[in-house]
C-alpha cells in the first residue's frame, strides 16, 4: 500500500508542485524591496561608516592629540603627529586616516577621550583613486562640520549604554 | 593502441561554486572524479602572526575575519581563552547576550550555507528566501554592534555595550506611502529583544518553507542522497566536528558535552543523522536552524527579566564608563593603560572551543605574561573538513564535486586564516 502512494505520489509530481504552489504564493505576495538609492534600509545609532572628527560648539577642534586611537588602532591606519599651538594647547599637526588599512572595528571611536574621532553613519563613499581614501585631518573636519547635527543626535543615543 | 590517461581538471579558484577561493585538481576518468586535491592557501593573511604583534583587544576585529559568515563565534571562542588565562568573571547577562547572538550568528551561517548549496545543486529560490531571513538578523547584528558583519562585540569579560532599546526605522519615500512604511515598521517598535522575539515567532515557518521547497524535492533528494557518504567511525578518525559529525550519527556537540556560558541551563536538542551522506547532514543543519531558534526564545526571555551588567566590573580588563572616565582620574588611567598598553595576560596556556556552526572552533594562547600572546593558534573546523575532500569525492561524478564542497560549509577565512 505504502509502495503504491509513494508511486501515485511521485508520478504526478505532488512534492514538485507543493514548492510551485509556496514560490508561487510569493509571486503575488507583497514585495518588500527597498529602492535602494532612493529609499534606504533602517540603520542603527550605532553604526560604524566613515570617520569624521569634531569641534566643540564654539568652533575649536575637539581633538588634543592624545594619539590613543593611533596606539588603538589594530590597522595601524591612523598617523598623528602633534605641535604645541601659540596658544599654549596641544594640537594635531597631522591627522590622517588611511581608508584602504581602516578595518571598521570601532576602536579609535571608543578609545576617544574627548569624543572627537567618531565613526558616522556614512557608508557611501568612494575613491577614484588611492589618495581619495587618505583621509587627511582637513577632509575629516569636513565630515564632522556637515554632519554634526546626526553625529552629536547618535552619540546621544548611545550614551547611555556606553 | 594509445595511451589512455586521466584527464585533469582545474576546479577554481575562480569558480563560483567554490566558495570562495578553493582551487581543486581533479583526475577525471570521464565523468567520475578519481581524485581530487585541494590546494588552499590563497586567502592567508596571517592571522595568527598579527595577533602575536598585537595587544589581547585590537586582535577581536580580526577574529571576525576569520570565518566570516559566522562572526560572533569566532570572537566567542578567542574571548574565552583569554578569560581562561585572566580567570575573569563574565555577568550572566553578559552569557545571555554571547549565547544569544552565538545562535543568531548559527542561523546566519546556516541560512548562508542552504541558500549557496542549494543554489549549487540548482534551486535559486532557496537563496533569495535565505537572504531575505539573513536581512532581518543582519539588522540585529548592526543595531547592537554598528556594524553588519565585522561586529567586534565580545570583550574578554563580557560584550562591548548592553542591547539597545530602540530599533531604526524606515523612513517614508517616493516608492511607499506612509501605510506600508508604518506596516514595515511594525516589529521594529520596541527593543532589539522585540525585534527578535518577533523573528523567532516567524522562523519556523520559513524553515517550514524551505523544507516544502528542498526535503522531499526529487531533484535535491538526486543530488545529495548517497553522495559523499562518510559513516561514524571515519568521520571520527577524520576530525569531523560540528554537523559534518553529526550527520554520521554521533552525537557530538560541545554545547551539550562539555557547556560553557550557560547552555546547561537552556534546553535545547542534538539532532543526528543516520546514513553520514549529504542529505542527512541538510537535515541535521536544518533541524540546528529550529533548536537554535529555540535558544533565541528562551535567551529572550531571560535577558528581559534580568538587567544588570553586561562587563566585568575588573578595572584591569574592562574599560571604564565613558561617564566614569571623563570624571574620575583613576578610571582616566585606567582608559588610557587598557587602551595603549592593553592588560597583561598571566604566563600560561589555555585553548578553549566554542561549538561553532561549522564544528569546533577552538583558540588557543600561549602567553609569556606579555600584553600580547606569544602564540595564538586557530583550530579552524573547516581544515579539517576540506583534508577530507578526496576521500568524500572519489568515485563521484563531476558535478557532485559542487554537492560536496556545499555540504561541507567551507568558508576560506578560517581554513586559510
Amino acid at each position: 500500500m505504502r509502495a503504491l502512494t509513494q508511486f501515485f505520489k511521485s508520478l504526478f509530481l505532488l512534492e514538485l508542485f507543493k514548492g510551485l504552489s509556496l514560490t508561487g504564493r510569493y509571486l503575488f505576495a507583497k514585495k518588500f524591496t527597498v529602492q535602494y538609492p532612493e529609499e534606504k534600509t533602517p540603520q542603527s545609532f550605532r553604526f560604524r561608516g566613515l570617520h569624521a572628527l569634531r569641534r566643540y560648539q564654539n568652533g575649536e577642534e575637539r581633538c588634543i592629540a592624545c594619539k590613543l586611537c593611533e596606539a588603538v588602532c589594530p590597522a595601524m591606519a591612523i598617523t598623528i603627529e602633534s605641535e604645541e599651538r601659540a596658544d599654549g594647547t596641544r594640537r594635531t599637526k597631522k591627522y590622517d586616516i588611511d581608508l584602504t588599512k581602516c578595518i571598521f572595528c570601532g576602536f579609535c571611536e571608543e578609545s576617544c577621550p574627548v569624543d572627537s574621532i567618531v565613526e558616522t553613519r556614512i557608508f557611501e563613499y568612494h575613491g577614484e583613486e588611492r589618495e581619495d581614501l587618505y583621509m587627511t585631518k582637513e577632509k575629516l573636519l569636513a565630515v564632522g562640520d556637515k554632519y554634526e547635527s546626526q553625529i552629536s543626535k547618535d552619540r546621544g543615543e548611545d550614551a547611555s549604554y556606553r | 593502441m594509445a595511451e589512455i590517461r586521466n584527464y585533469t581538471l582545474n576546479f577554481g579558484p575562480q569558480h563560483p561554486a567554490a566558495h570562495g577561493v578553493l582551487r581543486l585538481i581533479l583526475e577525471l576518468d570521464g565523468e567520475v572524479v578519481q581524485r581530487a586535491d585541494p590546494h588552499i592557501g590563497l586567502l592567508h593573511r596571517g592571522t595568527e602572526k598579527l595577533a602575536e604583534q598585537r595587544t589581547y583587544n585590537q586582535s577581536i576585529g580580526y577574529m571576525d575575519r576569520l570565518d566570516y559568515v559566522s562572526m560572533m563565534c569566532n570572537e566567542h571562542a578567542y574571548c574565552m581563552t583569554i578569560e581562561k588565562l585572566l580567570g575573569v568573571e563574565v555577568p550572566e547577562r553578559a552569557q545571555y547576550i554571547r549565547v544569544m547572538f552565538d545562535e543568531v550568528t548559527r542561523i546566519l551561517n546556516h541560512l548562508m550555507w542552504l541558500g549557496t548549496h542549494a543554489l549549487d545543486v540548482g534551486a535559486m529560490t532557496m537563496f533569495l528566501y535565505c537572504f531575505r531571513e539573513r536581512e532581518d538578523l543582519m539588522d540585529a547584528y548592526e543595531a547592537v554592534s554598528g556594524a553588519r558583519m565585522h561586529a567586534s562585540y565580545y570583550r574578554p569579560g563580557g560584550v562591548y555595550r548592553d542591547l539597545p532599546d530602540s530599533m531604526p526605522q524606515y523612513e517614508e519615500s517616493q516608492w511607499h506611502t506612509r501605510a506600508q512604511v508604518e506596516e514595515n515598521n511594525k516589529n521594529r517598535q520596541g527593543s532589539l529583544l522585540d525585534f527578535l522575539h518577533d523573528f523567532t515567532e516567524r522562523f519556523d515557518t520559513y524553515v517550514d518553507e524551505y523544507e516544502q521547497l528542498l526535503t522531499n524535492n526529487r531533484i535535491w533528494k538526486q543530488r545529495l542522497v548517497d553522495i559523499g557518504v562518510v559513516d561514524a567511525e571515519r568521520a571520527k578518525q577524520l576530525g569531523f566536528t560540528g554537523p559534518m559529525l553529526r550527520g554520521s550519527g554521533i552525537a557530538w556537540d560541545l554545547r551539550k558535552s562539555q557547556p560553557y556560558e550557560v547552555y546547561d541551563k537552556l534546553e535545547f536538542d542534538i539532532p543526528i543523522g543516520t546514513n553520514g551522506d549529504c542529505y542527512d547532514r541538510y537535515l541535521v543543519r536544518v533541524e540546528e536552524m529550529r533548536q537554535s531558534n529555540r535558544l533565541i526564545k528562551q535567551c529572550i526571555s531571560w535577558l528581559r527579566d534580568n538587567p544588570g551588567p553586561v562587563m566585568s566590573d575588573d578595572p584591569k580588563v574592562a574599560a571604564p564608563h565613558r561617564e566614569e572616565m571623563k570624571e574620575d582620574m583613576e578610571s582616566l588611567i585606567h582608559h588610557f593603560k587598557l587602551f595603549t598598553e592593553g592588560y597583561p595576560v598571566p604566563e600560561g596556556q589555555a585553548y578553549c572551543a566554542v561549538e561553532h556552526p561549522k564544528g569546533e572552533f577552538g583558540t588557543y594562547i600561549i602567553s609569556d605574561g606579555a600584553n600580547k600572546p606569544f602564540r595564538l593558534k586557530i583550530r579552524a573546523p573547516g581544515f579539517a573538513h576540506i583534508s577530507a575532500m578526496d576521500e568524500m569525492v572519489a568515485g563521484h561524478m563531476i558535478a557532485d564535486v559542487v554537492t560536496v564542497i556545499g555540504t561541507m560549509d567551507i568558508v576560506f577565512g578560517e581554513i586559510d586564516r
